[in-house]
């Protein structure tokens, strides 16, 4: 049946997938060096990795070039896509591991620590996070959500002398796994209802009006599956109960990347399945959408005001950021209006701009927080801006930036979801965004006032700021700023990831 | 005799749902992390049925490949799994679920 002769692989463009190879090198290179070298010098791992991170950026702007030329297109046998929005999905998650790298090596320093294997996961996770981002398959998907997830399940166990680190593992793996396993039911329902795993197959099936009624059941049986597992990794509300935890035991690097690349992975396979596959099926999952978004912008905000630990604060704080972006994919589900690609366009910059901003909020949190990861309470933070005035300022910036402040790139995230979510006349979650930003500011002047206005009894220690992770803040505060004044060219080039392959 | 009752893909489909209710029933309920991890295990391998008796009704090879891919992820889980489950029990005996609070607020 299956001749030998007759198989005839895919052809695979291998300059469309340099961004992936660049990492996978250099992951290969630390591992292999790392172990079959003597110790490298201190800090080396994390130059390697934030080089090849960088290199795979600079291939990205290559890969965007040549795409503005031609059209979106999928590659080797319709498994990934290959368009504006994997390639700007692809700039985030390097930058995150960019940033993330950086910030890493001062911190296994601080912890009299080294080696590469975190350098290696995150390389790795990287790779998973690219893959779901292009992912025009489902199984594809489901292996780029594993490897990304089981790379995550170890960096945030990786601090074995911490016992909160190894906790934040197992129940990162424990509930991981678990969605992971709603996910792949999904998987399995929509096959059964539509025969293909593949995005654009699964769309003109659809489309095409040949699925019967037992068929139906399962198609909602699965998309409602599937919506679950992706509700999980994004962290949306009621699927959010392990994020304060994990956020706040992971080591603070790693919870950075976590919240970076982890989010921005989930949530642009999230677009591409629910646009591309689930088209014509928008009126179902609409809803869905809908009440995710709502309940993370609510409770996300409520219950970070609650708290008194800045790890846990701003794990609340992402999954109400998580309720913006579903603002995003909720804009995108008006399919049949104008403005729906507003909905892809804001979502996608949201990630990128929410990546800089995050990774830079945390490393602040974990330079504060000191050895151990020991110091990361509220009270911790007082007269921050007495003992590193520079510090607190930069966290002002990145505080400010998440509570939407004009002028920073905050603003410019937040705007295009609403605007998108008005345009598209869904007014009352624009509103209840609004007023969930107003919740969520109190929570970041709490703060800022701990930062500037409260004295430190005791605690005259001025936290250390190494220069690998300077560099970083300062890079990020530029970005923050630098976007929130002049927006945009970033606004240009994003209005250009609407297209999605397979289309 | 009666006559032989055939199977049907129905019954497939409503075993392996009632395997993956078995498995997610067993995480939320149960307290040891190795336990909730077999369940875990447990409701890949009931999407794995659902994978096959979908592909043999629907006469289609993807369904069968994509059983191939999940094991391998599967077993991946376990090396991960296990890994961090052997490190906290090296720290304390009898290491529980409810025992991990540390974390919480």
């Amino acid at each position: 049946m299956f001749a030998a002769e007759t198989l005839t692989g895919p052809s695979i463009p291998w300059f469309t997938l340099s961004p992936l190879l660049a990492l996978l090198i250099g992951a290969c290179v630390l591992m292999l060096g790392g172990s079959l070298l003597p110790q490298w010098p201190r800090g080396l791992y994390g130059i390697v990795t934030a080089l090849s991170a960088a290199t795979s950026i600079v291939l990205c702007f290559f890969l965007w070039d040549n795409l503005s030329d031609g059209r979106p297109e999928t590659i080797i046998g319709d498994a990934l896509a290959f368009d504006h929005f994997a390639v700007l999905g692809t700039i985030s998650i390097c930058v995150a591991v960019l940033l993330a790298s950086l910030t890493t090596s001062d911190y296994l320093v601080r912890e009299g620590e080294d080696g590469p294997e975190l350098f290696v996961l995150y390389l790795s996770a990287a790779i998973g996070g690219i893959v779901m981002v292009a992912a025009q398959d489902l199984i594809v998907l489901f292996l780029g959500l594993e490897t990304l997830s089981l790379a995550l399940y170890v960096l945030a166990a990786s601090n074995r002398r911490r016992e909160e680190s190894q906790e934040a593992g197992l129940k990162y793996f424990i509930l991981g796994g678990f969605s992971s396993a709603f996910f792949l039911y999904g998987i399995a329902l929509i096959y059964g209802a539509t025969k293909h795993t593949n995005l654009g197959r699964i769309m003109e099936t659809l489309s095409s009006q040949q699925a019967f009624p037992r068929n139906d059941v399962l198609l909602l049986a699965g998309v409602g599956l599937l919506l679950v597992g992706l509700a999980f990794k994004v962290a949306a509300v009621p699927f959010q109960v392990w994020t304060p935890d994990v956020y706040q035991g992971a080591p603070t690097p790693v919870t950075s990347f976590m919240a970076s690349a982890g989010k921005t992975a989930a949530f642009a396979a999230l677009l591409r399945v629910s646009v591309t596959a689930l088209e014509s099926r928008v009126d179902d999952w609409r809803p869905v959408v809908w009440v995710l978004a709502v309940l993370s912008l609510v409770v996300g905000s409520v219950l970070a005001v609650t708290q008194t630990n800045v790890k846990r604060m701003l794990a609340y704080s992402s999954i109400s950021h998580a309720g913006f972006i579903l603002l995003g994919v909720e804009a995108a589900s008006h399919t049949g209006s104008a403005s729906a690609a507003d909905g892809i366009a804001s979502a996608m910059t949201y990630l990128l701009l929410y990546t800089v901003l995050v990774i830079g909020t945390f490393t602040i949190v974990g330079l504060v927080a000191g050895r151990g990861d020991s110091a990361s309470n509220l009270t911790d933070f007082r007269g921050l801006g007495r003992r590193r005035p520079a510090l607190a300022l930069a966290l002002t910036v990145f505080l400010l930036a998440q509570a939407g402040m004009p002028l920073t790139s905050g603003f410019v995230a937040k705007f295009g979801v609403i605007r998108a979510a008005v345009e598209t006349s869904s007014y009352a979650i624009a509103i209840i965004a609004m007023l969930a930003s107003v919740i969520g500011a109190f929570l970041y002047l709490r703060i800022m006032v701990s930062a500037w206005m409260e004295d430190a009894e005791g605690q005259d220690a001025a936290p250390p700021v190494p220069f690998l992770s300077g560099l970083a803040v300062t890079a990020a505060v530029a970005f923050t700023l630098v976007v929130g004044i002049v927006p945009g060219w970033l606004l240009d080039a994003t209005r250009q990831v609407i297209t999605l392959a397979g289309r | 005799m009666a006559a032989a009752v055939v199977p049907t893909t129905t019954w497939y489909l409503i075993l392996a749902a009632a395997l993956f209710a078995i498995g997610m029933t067993g995480v939320l309920v149960r307290r040891n992390p190795l336990i909730m991890f077999m369940c875990i295990e447990l409701m890949l391998n009931a999407v794995n049925l659902t994978f096959v008796a979908l592909a043999t009704e629907l006469t289609d090879i993807n369904g069968q490949t994509a059983v191939f891919f999940v094991l391998v992820v599967a077993a991946a889980e376990v090396v991960v799994g296990l890994g961090i489950i052997v490190s906290i029990m090296r720290r304390r005996q009898q290491a529980t679920a409810d025992d991990l609070a540390a974390l919480k607020g």
